[in-house]
């Protein structure tokens, strides 16, 4: 019960794109298609969630009792660069045609805010001491990068219909985009009672 | 004059937040108010004049493959150093930015001129570079968390310092500015 309450809370309540602000360079760069959203989505569902396992691991099992948080920032920043490097050849082996349509944002996800923040988020938000430490990192990051594949997808579907709409000049791009994103944080303002 | 025009780059015609459109996420997330968003810009700004010196000094010894990952360590030391200095010396501001702060290692702002132009040029350029690109983002922070101040907690427009109203200021400043930079 726990759990599912913590699932619903970061993909609808506090999602981290339009209520904590993290990934929006990836959410205004890659919302144009849907379907390179879609894709985006899964690949930072994947490298969060990983990130987030192997960095608890490193915090519970070499920082905490080397007494050396104050490296956390520059460990976790060096881990999930390496980790992205490894998806990527994965990727660029296994699935081409997806490699190719994230181009230039798979190595981008190393400087993706969302990775690193929930990273260090989850050091601060859970208790260390605490048994299953691991688990409710692991499952928060999990719910919370859903979350942002949620946003992405449906801002896609927001913004595919936009291109063909006639704005003002000015307002064309990116301007227009985060007027939208404001109004959808709005509408998911309407979730705050939900947990 | 070339020295002022490098400064003055990042100002104006470079403005990372309104032309460029880089590091949206500390943009967004911390503008509440226009202390914040001047706390968050300096802080950056630090990061930035420091990284780009060291990297300027480094370039020729950093081997062109392993430059990103040199990169990210440089800027991770000194976003490390400004973390601890202003949890030491203010507070306040450390507990209102937050997580924000850890976070400039991967504003792109930073990374992106490591590469665009620390990485090319001299000591002196890059610093000035660094100074103009993190006052350039200063003053747009600022003036984004002023804005969103006076409509939210002066004229009680609650939704102007919640979420929705960050896109809202940031969109409409955008255009704004774009306009005025039209060609008529």
């Amino acid at each position: 019960m726990e759990y599912i309450l913590m699932i619903i809370a970061c993909v609808f309540v506090n999602n981290i794109i339009l209520s904590q602000f993290l990934g929006i360079c990836p959410f205004l760069g890659v919302s144009n298609k849907l379907g390179t959203a879609l894709g985006m989505g899964v690949a930072v569902i994947f490298v969060m969630t990983l990130a987030t396992l192997v960095t608890s691991l490193v915090h519970v099992y070499v920082l905490v009792p080397m007494g050396i948080e104050f490296l956390q920032t520059i460990a976790f920043i060096l881990i999930i660069a390496a980790l992205v490097q490894m998806v990527e050849i994965i990727l660029k082996k296994t699935s081409p045609s997806l490699y190719q349509a994230l181009g230039i944002f798979l190595p981008l996800i190393t400087t993706n805010c969302a990775v690193l923040g929930v990273a260090i988020g989850v050091t601060q938000k859970f208790d260390i001491t605490a048994g299953n430490y691991i688990l409710q990192s692991v499952v928060y990051t999990a719910s919370t990068a859903l979350g942002f594949a949620v946003a992405i997808c449906i801002f896609a579907g927001l913004r595919e219909p936009l291109a063909l709409v006639d704005v003002p000049k000015a307002m064309k791009g990116v301007p227009i985009a985060l007027i939208t994103a404001g109004i959808l944080a709005m509408a998911f303002m309407g979730f705050a009672n939900l947990a | 004059m070339k020295k002022l025009k490098i400064l003055f780059n990042g100002i104006l015609k470079e403005n990372p937040t309104f032309v460029l459109v880089l590091g949206m996420c500390p943009t967004l997330g911390v503008t509440t108010s226009a202390f914040n968003g001047f706390g968050m810009g300096i802080a950056t700004m630090f990061v930035l004049m420091l990284s780009n010196m060291l990297i300027s000094l480094l370039k020729n010894f950093i081997p062109d493959k392993v430059r990103i990952p040199a990169f990210i360590v440089v800027i991770a030391t000194f976003v490390s150093i400004v973390d601890l200095l202003i949890q030491g010396f203010v507070p306040a501001l450390s507990e209102s930015l937050g997580l924000f702060i850890p976070l400039i290692v991967v504003n792109c702002i930073v990374l992106g001129r490591a590469e665009a132009f620390a990485s090319k040029n001299g000591v002196f350029d890059s610093m000035l570079d660094g100074i103009g690109m993190g006052l350039g983002f200063t003053l747009s922070l600022t003036l984004i968390g002023a804005i969103r101040q006076l409509l939210g907690s002066g004229c009680d427009i609650l939704v102007f310092v919640l979420a929705p109203g960050a896109f809202f200021v940031l969109g409409f400043l955008m255009a704004l500015i774009r306009h005025i930079q039209q060609p008529k």
